[in-house]
């Protein structure tokens, strides 16, 4: 049994007993943690503000047998928009969410936590439409899936791309479509991301090509994880 | 073969599923009502059945009501024209200990969670601008629970009660808990208390 410190993102809270929290954190040395924050449900808690999902902290932490007990916690980064605006609210939770169920307890990744961190600061400074599909896009290269979209995946063929599946590692052509239907404009944002530009997917992507990238980039992420989002059924994706 | 009597461990599985209480606990508590006077279970199980039969939500603010409305709704005394909106009916006993309060509630039964699946459809948001639409109010007290999901579902409030010009909105003030040391306490709610001073 050890003190450890660590920076981490609150991805979820659960309530446990009279006033406590079961904490769960995405954390840039030990992964996905889950740690009992005791009495921070109290108005007299010392650090009840800090422990709020999506709160980027650095903390100590007491090693447990099951759960691990949070015993310093300070605010490593504040989102003051994301706490107020509903639209980059939900985006920021879809962001949560999908790092929950990519990554298993004490799964380290400091590319997800760097990733996560720096889509959450950018989502909490601009509200940009097009941080969250350029999130998810990323994420899914970073768990290995790499979908082809400059050509068909069954024929090579260029011209006339109108699908994506997954499961068949790309788009498709007219012929061969299958899976869900991908605009010329989305295709265009989803391969900048994948080939590495995503500073420049963020800021050259129009809102309403953005918000339909954002669509089928959580449903690309659903399919791969095999479960809705629920986050982004709230949030109508 | 199982370890106790079957009725013990009907009740003692009966008692597990019951919030905050692990095997352990439930396995105390039911060798305790094994030990005790047949008339004191009696009395258990008659309060159980009673609160599942005469115990509802009041038909206007959803508060726990034993007719179609509850006591604070069928009270003349009380202010009708300002409206507390709070998160679950625990919350109006804390506000009522207070004193303070002599206008009505509506209780949303939640908050907006998104992370839970929580939308505004699954609270009694429609239900409440109903009222407010039917009802000659004048003042509107959020007082959801100054965390996250209770913070997302008063500004979600507060954008809907926009469009009811003549209605006051407030939120519950947030700040300093009265005994607390300052140096202990968090930056966002420093922050907020010194936005929300007051002159002496």
């Amino acid at each position: 049994m050890a003190l450890y410190r660590d920076q981490g993102v609150v991805l979820r809270t659960h309530k446990l007993g009279e006033a406590d929290r079961i904490i769960t954190l995405f954390t840039a040395q030990h992964g996905k943690i889950r740690a009992v924050a005791k009495g921070v449900r109290r108005t007299r808690s010392k650090f009840g503000s800090r422990l709020e999902p999506m709160s980027w902290v650095n903390g100590q932490f007491y090693e447990g047998r099951n759960l691990d007990i949070v015993t310093q916690v300070e605010t490593a980064h504040r989102f003051d928009h994301l706490r107020i605006d509903s639209d980059r609210l939900h985006r920021a939770a879809v962001m949560l969410e999908a790092v929950e169920f990519t990554t298993s307890d004490g799964g380290v990744d400091r590319s997800i936590f760097n990733l996560l961190t720096g889509a959450l600061k950018e989502l909490d400074r601009t509200g940009n439409h097009s941080v969250l599909p350029a999130f998810v896009a990323k994420l899914l290269t970073l768990e290995g899936i790499q979908p082809l979209v400059d050509e068909c995946v069954v024929c090579g063929a260029t011209e006339e791309l109108q699908a994506i599946n997954l499961h068949q590692g790309g788009v498709l052509c007219r012929e061969h479509r299958s899976g869900q239907i991908i605009t010329p404009e989305v295709r265009t944002a989803l391969g900048l991301v994948f080939s590495g530009e995503v500073r420049r997917m963020i800021d050259e992507t129009p809102p309403a090509v953005a918000d339909a990238t954002e669509f089928l980039a959580v449903q690309l992420l659903e399919q791969h994880l095999e479960r809705r989002l629920k986050s982004a059924t709230v949030f109508g994706m | 073969m199982s370890t106790y009597a079957r009725p013990l461990e009907v009740l003692i599985d009966e008692l597990g599923r019951l919030p905050g209480i692990g095997p352990k606990s439930a396995q105390r508590i039911a060798f305790h009502l094994l030990n005790v006077d047949r008339v004191d279970v009696s009395r258990l199980s008659e309060a159980l059945i009673d609160v599942k039969d005469k115990v509802s939500f009041c038909e206007r603010c959803f508060n726990v009501a034993e007719g179609p409305l509850c006591e604070i709704c069928n009270d003349p005394s009380r202010d009708h024209d300002v409206i507390c909106v709070v998160e679950e009916p625990k919350d109006i006993a804390a506000l009522e200990r207070t004193g303070a309060f002599r206008g009505r509630y509506h209780v949303l039964m939640g908050a907006i969670n998104p992370l839970e699946g929580i939308g505004p459809e699954q609270l009694k948001v429609k239900e409440l601008a109903t009222r407010i639409a039917s009802e000659d109010i004048e003042e509107i007290i959020i007082c959801t629970n100054p965390n996250l999901e209770g913070e997302t579902t008063a500004a979600y409030i507060a954008r809907m009660l926009k469009s009811f010009d003549m209605i006051k909105v407030t939120r519950l003030a947030s700040g300093l808990p009265v005994g607390g040391d300052l140096d202990y306490a968090d930056e966002l709610t420093l922050g907020r208390a010194l936005e929300g001073r007051s002159a002496l």
